[in-house]
C-alpha cells in the first residue's frame, strides 16, 4: 500500500469521524431541546390546565381559554384554507400543465411557502385590523389561513401529479367530461396524499406565533367571539415566557409541550397516512 | 399448455367495406351535454379563480406594506433602509439597524448550520445502516416540524445563560489583546446577536439537513459505482460525484435556509435582547426587522410615523427574502414542505 493509498484512506476515516461528530453534536442539541422541554413542561402539567383560564400571577390560571382560542382560529383557518388550496393545486397540476401563468402561480406560491410569516401578520393588520379599528379572532384565522393556502396547494398538485395519466385517459375515453375526470378519477386517486397535506399544514399553523401577534393580539380572558382579541395558545406562551414571574414561566412551559406534542401527533399521523400509501 | 400458433401462416382476410353506421338521433343529450359544459365551465374557472387568487396574495401583500410603509419612506427618503436610527422619542426611524442585525445573524447561522448539515447527511446517507435511514429521515422531519416559539424558549432559558457562564467570557478574554478581534468578540450579555445566529443555526439544520440527504440521493447510482469501480473512497465518491452533481441543489437549499433565518421572529425576538443601537460586536445586544416588528408594533398606534416605520421594516425584509426565495426557487432546491 503506497503513501498516496494510505493518506487517502486516512483521509476518508478522518471525514467519517467528522460527519460522526457533526451528528453527534445535532443530536446533543436537538436532545436539550427535547429534554428541556420535558424536564419543565412535565411537571407543570395538571388537569386545570385545561379547565381554568389564563390569570395574573399567583392566581393558579391555566391555559383552557388559549387553547380554546387556538381551536378556534385553527379550525376557521383551515376551513379557509382549504378549498382554495385543494383548487388552486388542481389548477397547477391539472389546468395550468406548461401555461405561463402557471409557472408564475406556481413561483408564487413556492414563495409565500417560505416567506416569513410576520409579514402576513403585517398584511393582515393592514387589511383587516387598520380598518375596522380593532384586534380580532376572525383576523387571526385568516392570517393562518394565508399561511396554510400554499403548504396544501404544494402538496395537493405533488400528489395529484403521482396519480397515472392513463387513469385520466380511461376516464376521459369513456366520455367522461374534465372535471369528472379531476374529481372522481384524480382527486379519488390522490386523496390519501392530499389528506397528509391538510395534516401537515394543519400542523404548521397550530404552532404559528408570530402572524398572530397583531392580528387576534391574544386575550388574558374567556372569549369565543370572533370580533374580539383572541387568545391563542402560541401567543400566550410567548407571553407568559417572556414575564418575570416564576408560576406563569411554568405554565408557558406546560403549553409549550403542549403545542409540541400536538404538532408531533399530527405530523406522525400524516407520516402514517403516507406510510400505508406506500 | 397452449400450442403457439405461427401467425406468418395465416391468410389474412379481406373485409368488406364498412356499412354506414346508423346512429340514433340525438334526443335529450343536448340538454345533458349543455349542463354538463356548465358545470365543466364552473370547475375550470374556479379552479382558476383561486390560482389567481393566490397570485393576487403575494400582490396584495407587496401593495399593502407599500401603502402603509409610504408615509415612512416620504419623511425620511430611501435612507430609510440603511440609516441606523431608530428613536421613538423623536420620532426618527431608519432600517440601518435591523438590517444590520438581521443579515448578520442569519450569515452566523448558515455559517454554522450549513457545514453541520453537510457533515450530518454525509453521517446519514454513508456512514448509517441502510435500514436506520428511514426512522432517523423521519426524525429529522418531526423535528423540523416544532414550532419555531419552542427553539427561541430553549434559546432563552438554556442557551444563553450557558453561553454567559461558559462561553462569552472565555472567548472575549481570548480575543482582548488582538485588535479587531476584540471590538467583534467583546465582553457582552447571554442574549447578543451571536445567540440570536446560534438558535437560528440550530432551527434551520433539520430542514437544510433533510434537503441535503435528498440531494446527495438523487445522484445517479451509475455514476457513483462507476467511481467506486476506479478505486475511489467514499469521501472521494462523495467529494468528487455527488457534490458535484448536486452543487446548484445544495446552493438553492442553504438559501432556503438562509430565506427562513432571514425572517424567523420568535426564535430572534427572544434571545437577540431587541437593543436598538448599532454595535460591531457579535456579544452585544441587537435587533433584527422580524423582532422590532414583533417587540414595537403593540407601541406603534393607527396612523403613527412608527407605524409606518414598522410597515417599512416589514416591506425591506419582504424585498429581501423574495430575492433569496427566488434565487432558492431558480438553483431549484428540493420541494420541501415543513
Amino acid at each position: 500500500m503506497g503513501i498516496r493509498t494510505r493518506s487517502r484512506k486516512a483521509t476518508n476515516v478522518a471525514v467519517a469521524g467528522l460527519a460522526t461528530a457533526a451528528a453527534l453534536v445535532a443530536l446533543v442539541v436537538l436532545g436539550s431541546i427535547l429534554w428541556t422541554l420535558i424536564a419543565r413542561g412535565l411537571p407543570a402539567l395538571r388537569f386545570g390546565i385545561l379547565t381554568t383560564s389564563m390569570a395574573p400571577t399567583g392566581e393558579n390560571g391555566g391555559l383552557a381559554n388559549a387553547i380554546v382560542g387556538s381551536l378556534i382560529q385553527v379550525g376557521i383557518g383551515m376551513a379557509i384554507a382549504t378549498p382554495i388550496g385543494v383548487l388552486a393545486g388542481t389548477y397547477l397540476s391539472e389546468y395550468a400543465r406548461g401555461s405561463r401563468i402557471g409557472d408564475v402561480t406556481r413561483f408564487v406560491s413556492d414563495i409565500l411557502l417560505s416567506a416569513p410569516s410576520i409579514l402576513v401578520g403585517l398584511f393582515v393588520y393592514v387589511i383587516m385590523v387598520a380598518t375596522t379599528k380593532t384586534y380580532s379572532g376572525i383576523a387571526g384565522a385568516v392570517a393562518l389561513a394565508v399561511i396554510a393556502v400554499p403548504i396544501i396547494i404544494r402538496t395537493t398538485e405533488d400528489m395529484l401529479g403521482l396519480v397515472p395519466v392513463a387513469l385520466r385517459e380511461a376516464a376521459a375515453a369513456l366520455g367522461a367530461p374534465k372535471w369528472k375526470v379531476v374529481t372522481m378519477i384524480a382527486w379519488r386517486s390522490a386523496v390519501a396524499g392530499m389528506l397528509t397535506g391538510l395534516l401537515l399544514a394543519l400542523a404548521r399553523v397550530a404552532g404559528e406565533t408570530a402572524p398572530l401577534l397583531f392580528t387576534s393580539l391574544g386575550n388574558l380572558n374567556w372569549s369565543t367571539s370572533l370580533a374580539k382579541p383572541m387568545a391563542s395558545l402560541p401567543v400566550a406562551i410567548y407571553q407568559m415566557a417572556a414575564s418575570p414571574y416564576e408560576d406563569l414561566v411554568q405554565l408557558a412551559w406546560a403549553g409549550a409541550l403542549i403545542i409540541t406534542l400536538g404538532v408531533l401527533a399530527i405530523n406522525i399521523l400524516a407520516q402514517l397516512t403516507v406510510g400505508r400509501r406506500r | 399448455m397452449t400450442t403457439a400458433i405461427p401467425t406468418a401462416t395465416l391468410p389474412t382476410p379481406a373485409y368488406p367495406p364498412a356499412p354506414p353506421v346508423e346512429r340514433p338521433a340525438p334526443m335529450a343529450s343536448a340538454r345533458v351535454v349543455g349542463r354538463s359544459l356548465a358545470t365543466e365551465r364552473l370547475f375550470a374557472g374556479s379552479v382558476l379563480a383561486m390560482g389567481l387568487l393566490v397570485l393576487g396574495t403575494l400582490g396584495a401583500i407587496i401593495i399593502m406594506l407599500a401603502v402603509g410603509a409610504w408615509p415612512a419612506f416620504r419623511t425620511f427618503g430611501l435612507a430609510f433602509l440603511w440609516n441606523p436610527v431608530w428613536d421613538s422619542v423623536h420620532d426618527q426611524y431608519g432600517a440601518g439597524i435591523m438590517v444590520y442585525g438581521t443579515v448578520l445573524s442569519s450569515v452566523i447561522a448558515l455559517v454554522i448550520a450549513g457545514p453541520l448539515s453537510i457533515g450530518v447527511a454525509y453521517f446519514l446517507t454513508e456512514i448509517l445502516s441502510a435500514s436506520l435511514r428511514r426512522p432517523v429521515g423521519v426524525v429529522i422531519q418531526l423535528l423540523a416540524a416544532i414550532p419555531s416559539i419552542i427553539y427561541g424558549m430553549w434559546g432563552f432559558f438554556v442557551l444563553a445563560p450557558w453561553l454567559a457562564a461558559h462561553f462569552i467570557l472565555d472567548v472575549a478574554d481570548a480575543a482582548a489583546p488582538i485588535p479587531g478581534l476584540n471590538k467583534v468578540l467583546d465582553y457582552g450579555s447571554g442574549n447578543s446577536v451571536f445567540t440570536a445566529g446560534l438558535v437560528l443555526a440550530v432551527m434551520i439544520l433539520p430542514l437544510i439537513t433533510a434537503m441535503f440527504v435528498e440531494i446527495l440521493g438523487a445522484t445517479p447510482v451509475v455514476l457513483k459505482e462507476s467511481v467506486y469501480g476506479l478505486g475511489a473512497t467514499r469521501f472521494e465518491v462523495i467529494r468528487h460525484v455527488a457534490i458535484p452533481y448536486g452543487r446548484r441543489a445544495m446552493i438553492g437549499a442553504i438559501m432556503l435556509g438562509l430565506g427562513r433565518a432571514l425572517g424567523e421572529t420568535m426564535a430572534v425576538t427572544f434571545v437577540i435582547g431587541n437593543a436598538t443601537r448599532l454595535s460591531p460586536n457579535l456579544f452585544a445586544q441587537g435587533s433584527t426587522i422580524a423582532s422590532t416588528i414583533a417587540n414595537e408594533f403593540s407601541e406603534a398606534g393607527f396612523g403613527t410615523m412608527k407605524l409606518a416605520s414598522l410597515l417599512g421594516l416589514g416591506l425591506t425584509l419582504f424585498v429581501i427574502s423574495f430575492i433569496v426565495l427566488a434565487v432558492s426557487r431558480v438553483l431549484v432546491a428540493p420541494r420541501v414542505v415543513a
